[in-house]
């Protein structure tokens, strides 16, 4: 447990009822980007956060079907896929049932099996990871900035080329961050906040 | 509980299996949600859909440009074309109309016997009166006659139009609106049969020429 927070679990729960709260759900998607930027990556955030409330030897029982995280990063590619089409984007403002999908499947499906799987998987694992996911802020990036046509019935053209403009930037932050850390960072090395629950030997 | 343990052999399996159970589970569920790889894009979806599924069109009471009223199912028995507009629209609509207009005069036959009619309905009904709709009709030479541009006479009769059509309105910040743009067909029993894009004028045509002259 982090001792920083009171509990993550608490920490998931209030995340997810915040981004319910009509007002602040209006907002954010009110706007492609800050659906796809902001919304959509609170809500894996709340799901990294459950994951680090569950009990170790729960996880432990998983482990072997994870290995190096690799199930979970599968998953996760597969989930979030789904979540990248504009049809879904566009759905999920406006059916009650897609939102409902949204609100438990980017947390569970996401957020909480990359808490669970991210300590486990080794160097080869996260770069593969790590460079699909720059990859992907560039191809999404540049279809949304070059496209001259509207992806979503619920966004205007402008505020898809926003978000365009926004991916292609933090794709290039990934990438040199990327490059800094492979360069003068050490990538085996676990940081105090990469330790994997199961790992920590119980007192 | 090492890192060690996951390493074993069997946990390289599993995983392997797992994962591509995954996979699969992931594929079927993305060949679902874009109808088999196919609509990517809501406005794909609604063709697609429509094409499999025609809808049943509400009898929304409307008025044209000459001021008469009447419902859309007033209009059934003919094959009919529909677009959604607004008149002030520098834009989508500007096409739209050019596109009608086009339509009208290449189809002159079939309009002249009545088995083929245009249809503009605005999705602004207190900014476009009759005369604003003659107006738009006038711009692109339209002869009033096969073409009627209608306002819905209340908001309940909007919203069902836009829901059964799949319109998405959203006002832009100049006081205007983006919408989808999009040619409706309705068959002669007042439902939505297919839906063309803009400038699709001579698919449109090939379209409608043969069902009028089996």
């Amino acid at each position: 447990m982090n001792k920083r927070w009171p509990s993550p679990a608490l920490l998931a729960v209030f995340l997810v009822l915040a981004l319910l709260a009509p007002p602040i759900r209006h907002r954010l998607e009110q706007t492609m980007s800050a659906q796809m930027l902001v919304q959509i990556p609170l809500l894996a955030a709340a799901g990294w956060s459950l994951a680090r409330a569950f009990p170790a030897r729960a996880l432990a029982k998983v482990e072997p079907w994870n290995h190096r995280g690799i199930t979970g990063l599968v998953l996760i590619t597969v989930v979030a896929a789904i979540w990248m089409l504009p049809r879904s984007l566009d759905a999920a403002t406006s059916h009650p049932s897609m939102v409902a999908a949204k609100y438990l499947s980017v947390p569970l499906l996401i957020g909480w099996p990359l808490g669970v799987s991210w300590p486990l998987a080794g160097f080869v694992v996260r770069g593969v990871f790590l460079m699909e996911f720059v990859a992907t802020f560039f191809r999404l990036g540049w279809l949304y900035l070059i496209s001259p046509i509207r992806l979503c019935n619920n966004y205007a053209l402008d505020d898809q080329q926003r978000l365009g403009r926004y991916m292609l930037a933090i794709g290039v932050g990934l990438l040199i961050w990327l490059a800094w850390k492979l360069v003068w960072g050490r990538f085996e090395s676990f940081s105090s906040t990469d330790i994997h629950p199961a790992a920590i030997p119980q007192p | 509980m090492t890192r060690g343990v996951a390493s074993a052999p069997g946990a390289l399996f599993r995983t392997i299996l797992l994962s591509v159970t995954v996979l699969l589970a992931g594929g079927g569920a993305l060949s679902a949600a874009t109808d088999g790889f196919q609509a990517f894009t809501t406005e794909t979806a609604r063709r697609v859909s429509v094409r499999r599924h025609p809808v049943d069109l509400p009898a929304v009471a409307l008025e044209n440009q000459a001021g008469s009223r009447f419902t859309l199912a007033d209009l059934r028995g003919s094959w009919l074309l529909v677009d959604f507009i607004y008149t002030r629209c520098p834009t989508f609509c500007t096409a739209l109309g050019g596109d009608f207009a086009q339509l009208e005069r290449q189809l002159a036959g079939p309009v002249v016997r009545g088995q083929v009619r245009l249809l503009s309905v605005s999705f602004d009904p207190t900014h476009d009166p009759p005369a604003e709709l003659a107006a738009y009709v006038r711009r692109f030479r339209g002869r009033d006659g096969g073409w009627q541009a209608a306002r819905p006479l209340t908001d309940d009769g909007l919203q069902q139009l836009t829901a059964a059509f799949g319109i998405t309105v959203i006002p832009d910040r100049l006081g205007g609106y983006t919408h989808n743009a999009a040619i409706h067909l309705v068959d002669p029993a007042g439902r939505l049969v297919d839906i063309f894009d803009l400038g699709e004028v001579d698919r449109i045509r090939e379209t409608i020429l043969r069902k009028v002259q089996p």
